[in-house]
C-alpha cells in the first residue's frame, strides 16, 4: 500500500497504547530464521506464569467473595482508629476514617476488574463487529470504517476517554464506556486483518465452492479462525484497562467516593503522603502487580498460540 | 516521488478534517450545550430570555449545520472560542500554556529516549546472566505502573524521604525534575521494547555473520552495524508515543500542580468547558497527524532501501 510496508515490519502496533505493543512478536522474526525460541515450556518451570495466575486468582476472589478474606466494613470507619499505621490488627493501616485499607482494597477488586471487563467487552464487542463488517464486506465500506478507526486513533486515547467523560458526565459505568471505547479502534484493526487473510485462505474458498452463503461462511469458518489472536489482545486490554480506569478514578471521574475503587483509593491516600504513605503506595502496588499478572498471562496466550 | 508526497498530504488532511468532525459531533452538536449547562445554574439568577440571548452571544442558538460551518471557519483561523470557565479565548490560554507543556513533554521525551538506550546497551552487555532478562523485563514493569501513582511515589520517596528534590517553591528546573521523570519511565517502555526486538532481529542478519566472521567483536557490531539498523524503526511509532507524552503530560501537571495543556484539559472536564477539551483534542490530533506525515516522508530518505523502492513505484 504504502512504502511504510516494510517499516510496518517492525511494528506491532495497531493502537496508540503501549501495552499493545508488547504483545507477542509478529511472524516475521520466524521468516527470518531465527533460532526457535523456547516455547511452551512446562508450567512448572515457568514460576513467572504461576505467580501471575495466583495473583489473579486471588484478585478474582476478592472480586466474587470479599467477606472470606476480611471482617470489617469497607465503607464504615472504625471510631478512634483513624489513620493507624500497619499492624497486627490492620495489616495496611486504616485512612482517615477509621476505614481498614486492606478491606477497601479487597471491595475495590469488584469495582475495579469489573469496570475493566466492561469496558474490554465493549471494545472487543463493538470493535469486532466493525472489523468483521469492513474484512469481510470490503468495497467502500471496508474504506469508510478504516479511515474512521484512523482517526480514533488519531486521538491521544486520554484526550479521547476525556471526551466521552465530558459528554456523559462522571460515574463508573461511564467510566468503563468511555475506557471502552478508546479500544474499539485497535480491536477493529486487528479484527480486520486477520479476517482478511483468513478470507483468503483455501479452506473458506471451498466452503465458497462447495455452496456456503455468504453468512454461513463467515459464521461457520472466517469468525471463529480469525478470533484467535484477538484472544490473547483481549486480556492485553483487559490490563490497560484496569490502568487507564485507575487513572479516570484518580482524576474523580469515576465511582465516587466512599467507593473503594482502587484509582480512587490513592487519590485519597495521597492527602496523607507525609504522614500515612501506605496509604498511597498499597493500592498502587496493587495494581501494579494484577496489570503485570493479566500481561503476563496473555503474553502466555500469544506464545501459545503461535 | 511527488505523488506520493501529494497523496499521503491529502490522507492527512482528511484524517484531520475527520478528527475535527468526530470532536463536533461528540462534543458540541449534543443536546444541553454548555452554555446552557453553565447558564442555567440558578446560582445566576437568569431568565429564559437571558439565557437566549448569552446562547446568541455565543453563537450556541444556530442550527447544528451552521454552527459546524461556523466553528470550522474559526478553527481555521485560530479562534478556538471561548472558555466558559475563564472568560478568556481559548487561543489565549493555549498560548500561555504551550510553553511549559513543550518544554515539559521535551525533556520528557529526551529522558525517555536516553533510559530506552540505556536499557538497550546494557541487556546486550555481555555476561550478565540473570541480570539480562531482569533488566529485559522492565519496559513490561514500566508500562504496568500507573503514571499518577509514580508521580506521588517520586514525590514520597524523592522529597519527602531523601529530601533530594524540594516539593515547596522548587527553583524552576528542579521542579521539572520529578515530572520529567514520571512521563519518562512509560514512554521509554515501548520505545526500549522495539530498540531490544530491533536489536535482536538484526543480529540474526547475514551482514552480522559476516562482520563477526572478519573478526569483530560483539560489542563493535552492536554499534557498527546493529545500532543504526536498530534505531531507525523508532521512528515509526513516533505518534503514538507522542499520543503518551501528551497523556502524561496531563496527569502529571495534575499530580504536581504545574501549569500546561494537561492541567488545562483536566480543568476542562471538571468544569465541562467543551470548547477548551475540543480545542485541545483538535490540536493534539493535529499534531498527531503531522508526526506521522512526516515520519512517512522522512523514512524513504533516511533508509536509501525503501528510497529505491519507492523510486521504481513512482
Amino acid at each position: 500500500m504504502t512504502i511504510l510496508d516494510t517499516a510496518e515490519r517492525h511494528r506491532n502496533i495497531d493502537s496508540p497504547n503501549p501495552l499493545d505493543w508488547i504483545s507477542p512478536a509478529p511472524a516475521a522474526e520466524e521468516a527470518v530464521g531465527a533460532p526457535a525460541k523456547v516455547r511452551a515450556k512446562p508450567i512448572l518451570i515457568q514460576p513467572g506464569l504461576v505467580l501471575a495466575y495466583i495473583i489473579l486468582a486471588v484478585a478474582l476472589l476478592w472480586a466474587v467473595a470479599p467477606g472470606l478474606f476480611t471482617s470489617y466494613d469497607p465503607v464504615q470507619g472504625l471510631p478512634g482508629q483513624q489513620l493507624k499505621a500497619p499492624s497486627a490488627l490492620h495489616f495496611l493501616g486504616t485512612d482517615a476514617l477509621g476505614r481498614d485499607l486492606y478491606t477497601r482494597l479487597v471491595y475495590g477488586a469488584l469495582h475495579s476488574l469489573s469496570g475493566a471487563v466492561a469496558a474490554v467487552a465493549i471494545g472487543l464487542l463493538v470493535g469486532t463487529a466493525l472489523g468483521v463488517i469492513a474484512g469481510s464486506v470490503g468495497g467502500w465500506i471496508d474504506e469508510v470504517i478504516m479511515r474512521l478507526v484512523d482517526v480514533l486513533l488519531s486521538i491521544p486515547v486520554l484526550l479521547l476517554s476525556l471526551s466521552i467523560i465530558i459528554l456523559l458526565g462522571f460515574g463508573t459505568v461511564n467510566a468503563a464506556i468511555a475506557v471502552g471505547f478508546t479500544s474499539i479502534a485497535s480491536f477493529a484493526r486487528l479484527v480486520r486483518s486477520e479476517v482478511v487473510s483468513v478470507r483468503r485462505s483455501e479452506y473458506v474458498e471451498a466452503a465458497f465452492g462447495s455452496g456456503g452463503t455468504f453468512f454461513k461462511v463467515l459464521w461457520r469458518h472466517v469468525l471463529p479462525n480469525s478470533l484467535t489472536s484477538v484472544i490473547a489482545f483481549t486480556a492485553l486490554q483487559v490490563g490497560s484497562a484496569i490502568l487507564q480506569l485507575s487513572t479516570l478514578g484518580f482524576l474523580g471521574y469515576g465511582a465516587p467516593p466512599p467507593t473503594p475503587e482502587w484509582g480512587l483509593l490513592i487519590a485519597e491516600g495521597r492527602n496523607y503522603i507525609a504522614t500515612a504513605w501506605w496509604l498511597t503506595a498499597a493500592p498502587g502496588v496493587v495494581v501494579v502487580l494484577v496489570v503485570l499478572a493479566v500481561n503476563r498471562v496473555s503474553q502466555a496466550i500469544g506464545r501459545a498460540q503461535q | 516521488m511527488a505523488r506520493y508526497i501529494f497523496s499521503r498530504v491529502g490522507q492527512a488532511l482528511l484524517v484531520l478534517w475527520a478528527a475535527f468532525t468526530i470532536s463536533f459531533v461528540l462534543l458540541q452538536a449534543m443536546p444541553g450545550d454548555a452554555v446552557l449547562i453553565k447558564f442555567q445554574n440558578p446560582e445566576y439568577g437568569l431568565n429564559a430570555v437571558q439565557i437566549a440571548e448569552i446562547r446568541a452571544a455565543y453563537d450556541a442558538d444556530g442550527s447544528v449545520v451552521l454552527q459546524y460551518v461556523h466553528t470550522i471557519g474559526n478553527f481555521l483561523t485560530g479562534d478556538f472560542g471561548y472558555s466558559l470557565q475563564a472568560g478568556v479565548a481559548v487561543s489565549a490560554q493555549l498560548a500561555a500554556n504551550l510553553p511549559s507543556t513543550i518544554r515539559l513533554a521535551g525533556l520528557a521525551f529526551a529522558a525517555a529516549a536516553l533510559l530506552a538506550v540505556i536499557i538497550a546497551v546494557l541487556s546486550n552487555l555481555p555476561g550478565l546472566g540473570r541480570l539480562r532478562s531482569f533488566i529485559q523485563s522492565l519496559p513490561s514493569l514500566f508500562v504496568s505502573i500507573p503514571t499518577f501513582w509514580l508521580g506521588i511515589m517520586l514525590i514520597q520517596i524523592f522529597s519527602f524521604r531523601l529530601r533530594l528534590v524540594p516539593v515547596i517553591n522548587p527553583g524552576e528546573w528542579e521542579g521539572l525534575i520529578l515530572p520529567v521523570l514520571t512521563i519518562a519511565l512509560p514512554v521509554s517502555a515501548p520505545m526500549a521494547q522495539i530498540l531490544l526486538r530491533n536489536i535482536d532481529e538484526v543480529l540474526t542478519r547475514p551482514f552480522v555473520s559476516v562482520a563477526r566472521a572478519k573478526g569483530a567483536s560483539h560489542t563493535f557490531v552492536l554499534w557498527r552495524h546493529v545500532a543504526k539498523n536498530a534505531l531507525l524503526p523508532v521512528l515509526t511509532v513516533a505518534g503514538v508515543l507522542f499520543g503518551e507524552l501528551l497523556a502524561g503530560a496531563v496527569i502529571t501537571e495534575t499530580v504536581f500542580g504545574l501549569n500546561g495543556i494537561g492541567s488545562l484539559a483536566e480543568q476542562a472536564v471538571n468544569f465541562q468547558d467543551v470548547a477548551v477539551l475540543q480545542a485541545i483534542v483538535v490540536i493534539s490530533a493535529a499534531a498527531f497527524v503531522t508526526i506521522n506525515l512526516a515520519v512517512d516522508l522522512l523514512y524513504p530518505v533516511l533508509d536509501p532501501r525503501l528510497k529505491a523502492k519507492l523510486g521504481g513505484v513512482a
